[in-house]
């Protein structure tokens, strides 16, 4: 599907958590509209791979090794991106985990811990260090991943859906103070993409994830790689601060008014 | 402009397409390649709307058309399948701004009108758009709600009653026709520069006390709302079904209350 197209030529783009998923999606988007593209990983191999396949499809990118968790790591891998690309226009902070699915109360408090540190606290981090810069140059695009857990709740979700929802706070507070700078702030709110550890579920499970989902099925990673890229162009010029779901009407959606499958 | 569109071959219909946001979505479509049903209440404008993207080299006709009026709908719809051969998306965007009013004070037949055309409008627009676009099996619905849509500004009488009302149709229709290949959207444009409010600009401290709601502190143009319209219409939304997307510069998110930048403190 071709009804649209880009010109990202002469623009750095930072993505992190791009060794695989949606990250990796976007990263491929930006590199073939002609983003130099900064792969940013915690797995060297996972961020090499990425860099590889940009770079067969003719496109311009390298890898930077990242613990989003930590702030100097952060902090390193934006200096490391400014030095080799000399400055930064957009940032897709994307690397994120889910947890353990248990109920709320039998979360471990280490595994709570990670989860926010990697799904919020890493967020912040990364918005830190990339509005300082971008705010040098008169501006720029910032795009979370923050998920449909960030706007409804699952069963066995605890830690990810705090986070999320944490990660559109954070995404509205920066959206409002660094307006002025020139720099939006927006999120995108994926539903359920199909990725590998989705196709392990059995097919009685997905069947009733799809009872949640209009649309009836899975998202591609390529389709939420094209939400980020119209919100790092100027065709949302005025949009900022907005958690925008693409998810195939999921939260719009209560699930359990679907009796299609009833023999009524 | 860093992102374009190529729309060759389908058929977009946009109503309140005489002026502001409507007009800017039409030009658009057009110029990205769009049959264009520009369709309005008021000829003049239309028809110049008509004009100004055939003076683009796109192709538009014009349909007059008063959204009140279910039948006319119906005809309308109908005429453009029979003129352009199908319809692939849709722009309901034609609304009204009643007078200010406390909630209290609502004139009934402000009421009536502006539900009328804010809403009754839209769900015989999206009735007749479905009864094209299900049978061919796909189809774009952009409608335009408001940030009104969303939360609430004093004295707007009927018309935040009828936005907030039209996002509940948009997410129903998603939910109801995702089967049938169509996804239904809404915009919700924020402080948008275009002649929808009648008379004079208004004075600084009027405009300067709007724009505190506002983090960029500048309104739209009506580029900027057609820009997120046609994204919404296009593949790349493929996956993006029964939302309500602030064009806003953060309207919506803001606690006003909360800019001090203004005072001497």
């Amino acid at each position: 599907m071709t009804d649209i197209s880009y010109d990202f030529t002469g623009r750095t783009a930072l993505v992190t958590g791009s060794g695989s998923g949606i990250g990796r999606a976007t990263a491929l988007a930006l590199g073939a509209v002609g983003a130099n593209v900064a792969v940013a990983d915690i797995s060297a191999t996972a961020g090499a791979e990425t860099v590889e396949l940009i770079r067969a499809a003719g496109g311009t990118a390298e890898f930077f090794p990242v613990d989003v968790a930590d702030f100097a790591s952060v902090e390193a891998m934006v200096a490391a991106v400014v030095a080799r690309f000399g400055g930064l226009d957009i940032a897709h902070n994307n690397a994120g985990v889910e947890g353990e699915h248990v109920p709320l109360g039998d979360i471990r408090t280490d595994d709570w811990k990670r989860v926010i540190d990697i799904d919020l606290n890493a967020v912040y981090y990364c918005i830190k260090a990339e509005v300082a810069v971008m705010a040098e140059r008169g501006g720029g695009s910032i795009i979370n991943t923050s998920s449909v857990s960030g706007l409804i709740a699952g069963y066995n979700l605890g830690a990810y859906t705090a986070a999320k929802h944490g990660v559109i706070g954070l995404t509205k507070s920066a959206a409002i103070d660094h307006a002025k700078d020139g720099i939006r702030v927006n999120a995108i709110c994926p539903g359920l993409i199909d990725t590998p550890f989705i196709h392990e579920l059995p097919q009685i499970a997905l069947d009733r994830i799809m009872l949640g989902t209009p649309m009836s099925r899975l998202g591609q990673p390529g389709e939420i790689a094209k939400g980020v890229l119209w919100l790092a162009s100027s065709g949302s010029s005025y949009v900022t601060g907005t958690a925008l779901s693409i998810d195939g009407g999921t939260v719009a959606l209560s699930a359990g008014t679907n009796f299609n499958d009833l023999d009524l | 402009m860093n992102v374009s569109y190529d729309f060759s071959g389908r058929t977009a219909f946009i109503t309140g397409a005489g002026s502001g946001i409507g007009r800017a979505s039409a030009i658009a479509f057009g110029a990205a390649g769009a049959d264009v049903a520009v369709s309005d209440i008021a000829e003049p404008g239309g028809l110049e709307t008509v004009e100004l993207i055939r003076a683009a080299g796109g192709t538009a006709e014009f349909f007059q058309l008063d959204v009140a009026d279910a039948a006319a709908i119906r005809r309308t719809v109908s005429a453009i399948v029979e003129r352009f051969g199908r319809l692939d998306i849709a722009h309901n965007n034609a609304g009204v701004l009643p007078p200010p009013a406390r909630f209290g004070d609502i004139a009934e037949a402000d009421w009536r009108r502006v539900l009328d055309v804010n809403l009754d409008g839209v769900y015989h627009c999206v009735q007749a758009e479905l009864g094209v676009m299900v049978p061919a099996g796909r189809g774009a619905i952009v409608n335009t709600a408001s940030a009104a849509g969303l939360f609430v500004g004093y004295q707007q009488s009927a018309y935040t009653v009828s936005k907030h009302a039209l996002i509940g149709l948009t997410r129903q229709a998603a939910v109801d026709h995702a089967k049938d290949g169509i996804r239904v959207n809404a915009i919700c444009p924020g402080a948008v520069d275009t002649p929808f409010v009648p008379g004079p600009p208004p004075p600084k401290a009027i405009f300067d006390r709007l724009m505190l709601g506002v983090p960029a502190k500048r309104m739209a143009s009506a580029d900027e709302i057609a820009a997120a319209v046609l994204w919404l219409a296009s593949d790349a939304a493929s996956y993006v079904n029964g939302v309500a997307l602030p064009v806003d510069a953060g309207l919506t998110i803001l606690s006003a209350g909360s800019d001090f930048s203004d005072l001497d403190l």
